[in-house]
């Protein structure tokens, strides 16, 4: 693989750990890199450290021990408020401001940023597009007037708003219903291949991993057991790999059964 | 004389009365959201705060209204002048409805909302203006509604230090056993709690936040 300046890492965790104020170690010695154009998945049981990896990205957590690096700087060095812009997040249930419209929604971080209307305008249409939602339609609409899996789509459109290399998902998909999931998560992974950008999602659903990450890092009791492509991941030896997997084929043969 | 030609008879008085009135709760209100709202902020924000916050205001709240006055009374510049009494006691009143729900409304703002204006790089500043307050406004409104009609009926009494108001009708007629005369005072006092609660009622309806 040619080491370009294009695939520096722009994420970055150096022996990153994270304890309570208590002293409850959630995290432990993480370490790995991820590279424009890459998705890594975070998968593993709830409470096992995923969601808080995800906070030390955008600093809404600081590590207790190591180091998180973004664009080559750590994160206590960035002013979080300037960091955090150039993250997209989008979280479950997509947290969207309920006395917002669509569109104002979306063009919250250019408005933070003080971009001009015309030019906020332009980019607002060019996102809803984008994910697939047709912006005369929903602009001037509440978030309480839209299906979920349109609250969703305007949630990623809201994230990519201001370009930002860095998109963060905190389980996504997981409060849709399991068609719309299926539906939302093939389109989202059609608009990832022609994003390039870092992206780093946390999910505990196998399929979702294997069809939306470029490699999958399994995370057990705040520690990275490994990192796999999916391949990989289908044949890990690891037995919470093993458990994953499994639970795919049981999905697989119910559905062969059923036909 | 029934009442109805009582109430035409004296109807300048009352209407200076109720203008009185009026002046003092609105007086009242205008300080209590001044001073409420800020301190139910604060105690989201400070959390430790809240027992020592919430604590005073509802020791405010269970003195007896009379007395309320009374210990005020010595106290230098507030003793000085009635109204000026009366305004700070009823104040001291409608703080605790105001303070409560405004921190009850910013608390129950959705986690996920909170969480992602952060995510995305909103200061605390722009959380509480541009996300917190406007979600929580309609609790707010409630609370100042609450404080409204008790500041009403509570500021009757602020006659009883000379701070003037529909009260004093109310206070002559009880003391000359006179039905008519309390009447001219309970009825309009009653008229405003009716119209204040309604109008408030309206607004609060209007800025409930759609689900």
């Amino acid at each position: 693989m040619s080491v370009e300046a294009d695939t520096k890492p722009i994420i970055e965790f150096y022996n990153v750990s994270y304890r309570l104020p208590a002293g409850q170690a959630l995290l432990n010695n993480l370490n790995f890199a991820v590279p424009r154009g890459e998705t890594l998945v975070l998968i593993g049981r709830s409470g096992a450290g995923k969601t808080t990896t995800l906070k030390l990205i955008n600093r809404l957590l600081e590590p207790t021990g190591g180091e998180v690096h973004i664009e080559g700087r750590s994160t206590i060095s960035w002013d979080p408020i300037e960091l955090r812009r150039r993250i997209g997040y989008v979280i479950q249930e997509a947290g969207l401001f309920p006395h917002f419209t669509v569109e104002q929604n979306v063009s919250l971080v250019p408005r933070l940023e003080h971009w001009s209307e015309k030019r906020i305008g332009s980019r607002v249409e060019e996102l809803l597009a984008l994910v697939g939602l047709e912006p005369r339609k929903f602009l001037s609409r509440y978030p309480h007037e839209l299906s979920g899996g349109e609250r969703q789509r305007v949630g990623v459109a809201r994230a990519l708003a201001a370009d930002p290399q860095i998109l963060l998902m905190d389980e996504p998909f997981g409060a849709l219903d399991p068609l719309t999931r299926g539906e939302v998560r093939r389109e989202f992974h059609d608009l990832e291949q022609r994003l390039e950008k870092a992206i780093v999602i946390v999910t505990h659903d196998i399929s979702e991993a294997l069809l939306l990450g470029t490699r999958i890092g399994l995370v057990e009791a705040g520690e990275l057991r490994g990192i796999y492509s999916p391949r990989e991941f289908v044949h890990a030896t690891e037995p919470a790999a093993v458990a994953y997997v499994a639970q795919l084929r049981v999905l697989e043969e119910a559905e062969r059964t059923s036909r | 004389m029934n009442l109805a030609q009582f109430f035409v008879r004296h109807g300048g008085e009352i209407l200076q009365a109720t203008l009185e009135h009026i002046w003092l709760v609105g007086l009242t209100m205008f300080l209590a959201i001044v001073v409420g709202v800020p301190l139910g902020i604060l105690v989201t924000r400070r959390p430790w705060l809240s027992k020592p916050i919430l604590g005073s205001a509802n020791v405010a709240e269970t003195i007896p209204s009379l007395a309320l006055f009374g210990f005020l009374l010595p106290i230098p510049w507030l003793g000085d002048r009635a109204d000026r009494l009366a305004v700070v006691a009823l104040t001291l009143y409608a703080l605790l409805p105001i303070i409560r729900n405004t921190a009850a409304g910013i608390d129950g703002v959705d986690r996920a909302v909170r969480e992602a204006a952060r995510g995305m790089g909103m200061t605390e500043l722009q959380i509480l203006v541009q996300v917190e307050l406007p979600l929580s406004l309609s609790t707010v409104i409630a609370g100042i509604r609450v404080a409204t009609v008790l500041t009403i009926g509570v500021a009757t009494i602020a006659a009883a230090v000379g701070a003037g108001g529909l009260g004093e009708f109310i206070f002559r007629g009880l003391a000359m056993v006179n039905d008519q005369l309390i009447l001219a005072g309970a009825i309009p006092a009653a008229v405003l709690a009716l119209g204040a609660d309604f109008l408030l009622g309206m607004l609060e309806r209007r800025l409930r936040p759609a689900r």
